[in-house]
C-alpha cells in the first residue's frame, strides 16, 4: 500500500473501481484481481464470455529492413516462419541459461513487427533487445499508449462479430487483423489469449478503450458477459498449463526444461542457443511438470516437492484449486527421474508430506 | 458488510462468541471478503491446548492461504466438521460458519478482545 504512488494505473482504472473491481498492485500497476467472485468469473470464461483488461502488458514496435534479423537473434522461436498477420509465442533467452521474458511476436509486414511482453519486464526487455540492436532497427515502446482487452470464452466470437465487419471465424488461432470494431478504427483484433477458452485480444489506443469496453459489454449482454480479474486469469491459464513468467519460467530456467522446446528452434542461431541445444541433445536433469493433489491440500509457489524417501526433488512454481476440475493442481520443476506422468510425488504443505501425482499438461 | 454487535472480535479478523466457559470462533465478513472463494478449511488441533495467538488451523482460498489464530488460550474442544464438505459456507454465512469451540483457560484474556466498534474502526468501516 505504501507504494501506491509509484503504481501506474491503466486507462480504465476508474471504470474498474466503479464496477467493484478489487484493485491490487501487480507488476507495477493497480490491477483488478477480481470483481464479484473469482470462481464465477472463471466459469463465465470457460462457459460463455468474460473480459480482462490486461493493458499493463508492454508493446514494442520494431521497424526496419533488419527487424527480422534482430528478432531472430533475441528470440528462441523461428520468426522467419511468420507471414503477415501471424503471431508467434516465443521467449527471450538470456546469456546464462535462463529466460529474460516470454512474449508474442506479431508480424505486421516484412519490415514491421510488434512484440508483446510482460508488464513486469518492460524495461528489462527493452534494455535487453536494445543492447542487441546492432541492425539499425527502429524501436518504439508504445506500452503506455495502448490498452489491451482480452475478450475470452466460447461466446467471445459471437459478441465481437456483432461489432465488426472483419470475418472473425475465418481467422486462425494466432493470427490478427487490423480493423474497425464498434466504429473504432485501428483496432488490432488478435485470435490469441491466455485462458485456453477461445476468444480474441483487442489492442486499442487508450483514447478509445472506454468506448470499446462499453460496446463489448453491450453486445455481450445476451451472453451474460462479465468483467474478469487477474485472479481467474491465473486459474484459467494454470488449468491449461500455460507458463507464467516469474513463477514457472524465469532468469534461471531453460525453455527446454520448461517444456517450451516447441518454441525453441535450432533452425537458426539465437542468444545462447548452443547451451539450449546441448540440453536438448543431452537431456535435462529437471523438468517442469504438472501434478494434481491426491491428498487434500493446495500447492502454492515455493512449496517443496519430495520423493517417497523424503528427498527434495524440486519446488512448486504455481498451484491452485482448479475451479473447472474441482481439484488442486500445480506445476513445478522435478528431477527428471520423477517427471513421467502418474509418478507419485509428495508436496510439503505446512510440515506434512501430501501425496500428489505427476499429470499431463494441459490439465483440461 | 455485516458485524453483529453481540460478538467480540480480534485483530486477526476472527469473531468470538462467549457462552459460559466456551468460546465459539469463526472469521469475520471482512476476512472472508478479503480471502475470496474459500475452498478448504483445515483444522487438526482438536483436543490440543493452545495459547492465545497460536495457530489453530488454516483457511485456503483459491488465491491465498491464511492461518487461523487462537483468540484466547484454551483447549480446542470441537471443530465444525460441516466445513470440510462445504467450506464455501464461510463466504456465504461467516457468522454461522463457526470453526472451533474453545474451553477458555484464562478468562482474563477476554478483555483483550475488541468490541464491534473497535473492530469496525480497525478495518476502517
Amino acid at each position: 500500500m505504501d507504494n501506491n504512488q509509484a503504481l501506474q494505473s491503466v486507462e480504465l482504472n476508474d471504470l474498474h473501481i466503479s464496477l467493484g473491481g478489487k484493485m491490487v498492485p501487480f507488476a507495477g500497476f493497480n490491477m483488478p484481481v477480481q470483481y464479484s467472485n473469482l470462481i464465477q468469473e472463471h466459469h463465465a470464461v470457460r462457459n460463455s464470455v468474460g473480459v480482462f483488461d490486461v493493458s499493463h502488458m508492454g508493446e514494442f514496435v520494431l521497424k526496419g529492413d533488419k527487424a527480422l534479423d534482430l528478432i531472430q537473434l533475441v528470440t528462441s522461436n523461428d520468426a522467419s516462419k511468420l507471414t503477415d498477420g501471424k503471431v508467434q509465442y516465443s521467449c527471450l533467452p538470456n546469456n546464462t541459461g535462463g529466460i529474460v521474458d516470454d512474449l508474442l511476436v506479431y508480424r505486421y509486414s516484412e519490415t514491421e513487427y510488434y512484440l508483446v511482453v510482460n508488464a513486469s519486464n518492460v524495461k528489462k526487455d527493452w534494455d535487453w533487445i536494445s543492447s542487441h540492436n546492432t541492425f539499425g532497427v527502429q524501436m518504439e515502446d508504445i506500452s503506455n499508449q495502448l490498452s489491451l482487452l482480452a475478450v475470452q470464452g466460447p461466446n467471445a466470437i459471437k459478441v465481437l462479430q456483432k461489432l465488426t465487419e472483419v470475418e472473425l471465424s475465418s481467422m486462425p488461432y494466432y493470427s490478427f487483423k487490423t480493423g474497425t470494431m464498434a466504429g473504432i478504427d485501428d483496432v488490432i483484433i488478435s485470435n490469441t489469449g491466455y485462458t485456453g477458452a477461445g476468444g480474441f485480444e483487442l489492442y486499442v489506443w487508450n483514447k478509445d478503450a472506454k468506448a470499446l469496453w462499453e460496446a463489448v459489454f453491450e453486445a455481450g449482454k445476451e451472453f451474460d458477459i462479465v468483467p474478469c480479474g487477474l485472479g481467474c486469469r491465473d486459474t484459467l491459464r494454470l488449468e491449461k498449463g500455460f507458463c507464467l513468467y516469474g513463477n514457472d519460467i524465469d532468469d534461471t530456467t531453460s525453455p527446454i526444461e520448461a517444456g517450451l522446446g516447441w518454441i525453441t528452434k535450432f533452425t537458426k542461431d539465437f542468444v545462447n542457443s548452443a547451451y539450449h541445444k546441448s540440453l536438448k541433445d543431452n537431456g535435462v536433469t529437471k523438468k517442469l511438470v504438472g501434478f494434481e493433489m491426491i491428498d487434500r491440500g493446495i500447492p502454492r509457489q515455493h512449496y517443496v516437492i519430495k520423493d517417497a524417501e523424503g528427498n527434495k526433488i524440486g519446488e512448486v512454481t504455481s498451484g491452485t484449486q482448479s475451479p473447472s476440475l474441482g481439484k488442486a493442481i500445480g506445476m513445478g520443476y522435478v528431477a527428471i527421474s520423477h517427471a513421467n506422468a502418474d509418478t507419485e510425488i509428495f508436496i510439503e504443505i505446512r510440515d506434512k508430506s501430501l501425496i500428489a501425482k505427476v499429470a499431463k499438461i494441459p490439465f483440461l | 458488510m455485516n458485524f453483529p454487535e453481540n460478538l467480540k472480535y480480534t485483530k486477526e479478523h476472527e469473531w468470538v462468541s462467549i457462552e459460559g466457559n466456551v468460546a465459539t470462533v469463526g472469521i469475520t465478513d471482512f476476512a472472508q471478503g478479503e480471502l475470496g472463494d474459500i475452498v478448504f478449511v483445515e483444522i487438526e488441533t482438536k483436543g490440543q491446548t493452545l495459547s492465545m495467538n497460536d495457530t489453530f488451523g488454516t483457511v485456503e482460498a483459491v488465491k491465498t492461504v491464511s492461518d487461523l489464530f487462537m483468540p484466547l488460550s484454551g483447549e480446542v474442544i470441537d471443530v465444525n466438521a460441516a466445513l470440510e464438505s462445504s467450506p464455501e459456507s464461510v463466504n456465504q454465512d461467516p457468522y454461522n460458519s463457526w470453526m472451533v469451540k474453545i474451553n477458555i483457560t484464562n478468562a482474563n484474556e477476554i478483555s483483550d478482545l475488541l468490541d464491534v466498534n473497535a473492530y469496525k474502526a480497525l478495518i476502517g468501516h
